[in-house]
C-alpha cells in the first residue's frame, strides 16, 4: 500500500514537468508578441524593446525555457500582469473557494445517488425505478446554465428563500452545490443503479439470502460493496469534471473561484494567470486520481497492490 | 415407511415465471419451470435430483429453501421442538413468516453450483464462514471465529486461510469454502446444488468424499441436485429422475440404475460411458431439444422424443404411481417395456 502512494506520488513528478512544458509552450504557440501584449498594442518600439529584455524574451527558446522551469519549480509561477500580485497569491484562496463547491456538491450527489440507485435497483422495473429513471434522465440532459437560473428564479427571486449570488454564509452555499451536484447526481444514479441491478443478481446475493440475511444487510452489505468500483471510478472523474467545470455555475452564482479567475485571465490575456490556474487544476486533477486509485484497493481487494 | 421418517415432503410444486411483454409489461405466457414436483426426503439418506439442463432440478432446490417463491405447493418440513426431538408436526416453508423463516435457515443450507460466483469477494474467508451465525444472532465474536476457523478445518482447509480472500484460492478450495459456510449453522437439510459440475474431474472426487463425510459427521441429509449420473450413482440412496419440470421416475439408487421404468431414465442411461472396451450398448439419441417449458406439449411431456410413444401418450398425462417396491414412475407403458438400465461395474 505504502509502495503505491509512494510510487504515485513520484509519478506526479514527470507529469508535473510535462504540464509546465506544455504552459510553455502554450505561451509561445497563442498569436502575438508577447512583448507587445504586456506593454499595450500602441506601446512606443523602446518600451516594448525593454520589456522585452525585462522578460528575458530576446533569449533563444531552449534558455527562456530552461528559466521558466527552474522559476516554476522554485514555486514561482510569475506574476499577474494586471495587479502585479504574484500569481499564486491569486490562484490559493480562488482553489479553496472551488474546492469548497465542487467537494459539497459531489458529497450530496454521493448521497442522492446513492439512495436513489439502490432505492431503484430494489425495486427494479417497477414504478418507483421508472420514476427515478425518468428523473436522472431528464437530470443528465438539463445544462447547468439552465437548472442554476431556474433554481434562482424559483429559491431566490419567487420564494425569497435564498441569496443570488456570493458566498458569505452557508445560505449562499445551498443554490450553487444543488445546481452542480444535480447533474453529477443524475448521472450517479443511473450508474449505481445499473451496478446495483447486476451486484443484485450474482449469486453471491443468494448465498447472502440462503444465510437468512435481512434485504437491508443483503443490498447495502453484499451488494453495494460489491457494485461500488465502477461507481468509485465514475465518482472520481466526476469530481475532476466538478472542480474544472464548475466554470459555468461559477459565473451564474458569482463565485470567487478558480474557473472564474481562469476564464476572466483569458478574456484580459492576463498569461500567467491562466498558466497559474491550469497547472494547479492540472495537479489536482492527478491528486483526486490517486485518491481514487486508493479508494479502489480499499473498496476491491484483489487490487491490493502489494 | 413411517412418516415420521421423513425430513422434508414436496408436494405438487410449481414455479411460473411470468413472461413479460410490452409497454405495459403484460404477462402473455408462463415459464413453467417446476410444473407439479412431488418429492419425500427421508431423515440421513442422500436423495440424487437428475436431468438435463433446464429442466427444472435448481429451481426446484431454490424453491425448497424459498430462494425463489414457490407459485404454489406445500413444502412440509419436521422441524425441531424445544428439546431438540423431531417435531410431530411438519413446517409449511412456504407459508411460513419470516421469523420462522429465519430459524428455518438454522436447519436448510444450500451449496451452489458455482463456487466462483457464490462467495462474496469483498469479504474475507472468515467472515463468510462466520456471517450466517452473526446473522443469526449466535455465539460471541471470537466463538463465531473459532467456529470458523473450525470448520474451514472440517472441510480440508487450514485455519490461516481464513484472512484471506476467496479470489486466493482455487476452484476445489472455493466449494470447500462453500461447504463450511453451508454447515456453519449446524443444519440437517443441505441442498447440494451440483457442487461438484463446475470442478475439474480430479477435483470432484475429493469434493464428493469430503460431502460423504461430513454427512456421516455431522448426521446431514442432503438433496443432490446433479446432471452426471456417474456421481450421483456414487452418493445417492435414492434417485428422482426430472423432465421438464416434473419427476418422471423416482426409486432406489441401484434399483433405478439397474431397471428403470421410464424412457427417459433408460436414455440417459444409455449416455454414460462405461469404462469396458468390450462392452456394446445401444446409445439412446433422444432427438431435438427439451421441448419448451413455455408451452409444454401434450400428454405425456416425453412422448416427442420417446421411441416406445403409443397414441395415448399424446393425450393423456400419465400418473406418478408406484411400479415396484419403493419405486414410481409416470409412464403408460411402464409395465409392458423392458428397459436397459446401466450395466453394474
Amino acid at each position: 500500500m505504502i509502495r503505491l502512494i509512494v510510487g504515485r506520488l513520484l509519478f506526479m513528478v514527470p507529469a508535473a514537468l510535462l504540464i509546465i512544458t506544455f504552459l510553455f509552450a502554450l505561451f509561445h504557440l497563442i498569436p502575438g508578441d508577447p512583448a507587445v501584449m504586456l506593454a499595450g498594442d500602441n506601446a512606443p518600439r523602446s518600451v516594448v524593446d525593454g520589456i522585452r529584455e525585462a522578460y528575458g524574451f530576446d533569449q533563444p527558446l531552449h534558455i527562456q525555457y530552461g528559466r521558466y522551469m527552474a522559476k516554476v519549480l522554485q514555486g514561482d509561477l510569475g506574476i499577474s500582469n494586471y495587479t502585479r500580485d504574484p500569481v499564486v497569491n491569486s490562484v490559493i484562496p480562488r482553489i479553496i473557494n472551488t474546492a469548497q463547491l465542487a467537494f459539497l456538491s459531489m458529497l450530496f450527489a454521493m448521497v442522492v445517488s446513492l439512495l436513489l440507485g439502490c432505492v431503484s435497483a430494489m425495486y427494479w422495473n417497477r414504478p418507483l425505478d421508472k420514476i427515478v429513471t425518468i428523473v436522472s434522465l431528464l437530470g443528465i440532459c438539463t445544462p447547468v446554465f439552465v437548472t442554476g437560473l431556474l433554481a434562482i428564479y424559483f429559491f431566490s427571486i419567487y420564494l425569497d428563500w435564498l441569496p443570488i449570488s456570493g458566498m458569505s454564509s452557508w445560505r449562499h452555499f445551498i443554490l450553487p452545490v444543488i445546481t452542480l451536484g444535480a447533474f453529477q447526481a443524475a448521472v450517479l444514479t443511473r450508474m449505481v443503479r445499473s451496478c446495483m441491478v447486476d451486484a443484485l443478481g450474482k449469486d453471491y446475493i443468494t448465498t447472502a439470502r440462503a444465510k437468512g440475511a435481512p434485504e437491508l444487510l443483503v443490498v447495502f452489505k453484499h451488494a453495494l460493496r460489491n457494485a461500488l468500483l465502477p461507481i468509485v471510478t465514475l465518482f472520481g472523474l466526476g469530481l475532476g469534471h466538478t472542480l474544472g467545470g464548475s466554470v459555468v455555475t461559477e459565473t451564474i452564482f458569482n463565485w470567487p473561484g478558480l474557473g472564474r479567475l481562469m476564464v476572466n485571465s483569458i478574456l484580459t490575456r492576463d498569461l500567467p494567470i491562466t498558466q497559474g490556474s491550469i497547472f494547479f487544476f492540472a495537479m489536482i486533477f492527478i491528486l483526486v486520481n490517486l485518491i481514487v486509485d486508493l479508494v479502489y484497493a480499499w473498496v476491491d481487494p484483489r487490487i491490493r497492490y502489494d | 415407511m413411517s412418516t415420521e421418517e421423513l425430513l422434508l415432503d414436496v408436494r405438487a410444486l410449481r414455479k411460473y415465471f411470468p413472461v413479460r411483454k410490452g409497454l405495459l409489461q403484460r404477462t402473455v405466457a408462463q415459464v413453467k419451470a417446476v410444473d407439479g414436483v412431488d418429492l419425500a426426503v427421508r431423515t440421513g439418506e442422500t436423495l440424487g435430483l437428475v436431468g438435463e439442463s433446464g429442466c427444472g432440478k435448481t429451481t426446484t432446490g431454490r424453491a425448497i429453501l424459498r430462494l425463489t417463491e414457490p407459485t404454489s405447493g406445500e413444502i412440509l418440513y419436521r422441524g425441531r421442538d424445544s428439546t431438540g426431538d423431531p417435531d410431530q408436526a411438519m413446517t409449511d416453508v412456504v407459508t411460513a413468516t419470516p421469523e420462522q423463516m429465519k430459524l428455518l435457515r438454522r436447519d436448510m443450507q444450500i451449496i451452489f453450483q458455482d463456487p466462483y460466483s457464490s462467495l462474496n469477494p469483498r469479504m474475507t474467508v472468515a467472515e463468510i464462514v462466520a456471517e450466517p451465525l452473526q446473522i443469526q444472532g449466535l455465539m460471541t465474536r471470537s466463538e463465531r471465529e473459532a467456529r470458523a476457523v473450525e470448520l474451514l478445518g472440517a472441510v480440508g482447509l487450514s485455519p490461516d486461510h481464513a484472512r484471506r480472500y476467496p479470489h486466493e484460492f482455487s476452484g476445489g478450495q472455493r466449494q470447500r469454502i462453500g461447504i463450511a459456510r453451508a454447515l456453519a449453522l449446524r443444519p440437517k437439510l443441505v441442498v447440494a446444488d451440483e457442487p461438484v459440475s463446475a470442478l475439474d474431474v480430479s477435483i470432484q472426487a475429493q469434493v464428493i468424499n469430503l460431502l460423504q463425510d461430513l454427512q456421516e459427521q455431522f448426521g446431514l441429509t442432503y438433496l443432490f441436485i446433479a446432471h452426471d449420473l456417474s456421481v450421483v450413482k456414487h452418493i445417492s440412496n435414492r434417485v428422482a429422475v426430472m423432465y421438464l419440470g416434473k419427476i418422471v421416475e423416482l426409486a432406489g439408487t441401484r434399483e433405478l440404475f439397474g431397471n428403470p421404468k421410464h424412457p427417459y431414465t433408460e436414455a440417459l442411461m444409455s449416455a454414460v460411458p462405461v469404462a469396458d472396451p468390450d462392452f456394446k450398448v445401444e446409445r439412446i439419441l433422444l432427438e431435438g431439444d427439451v421441448p419448451s417449458p413455455v408451452n409444454p406439449p401434450s400428454g405425456c411431456h416425453f412422448h416427442p422424443r420417446c421411441r416406445y410413444a403409443k397414441d395415448i401418450c399424446k393425450v393423456e398425462v400419465p400418473a406418478y404411481r408406484a411400479v415396484g417396491q419403493d419405486h414410481f414412475a409416470s409412464c403408460h407403458r411402464a409395465d409392458e417395456l423392458s428397459l436397459y438400465g446401466l450395466k453394474s461395474s
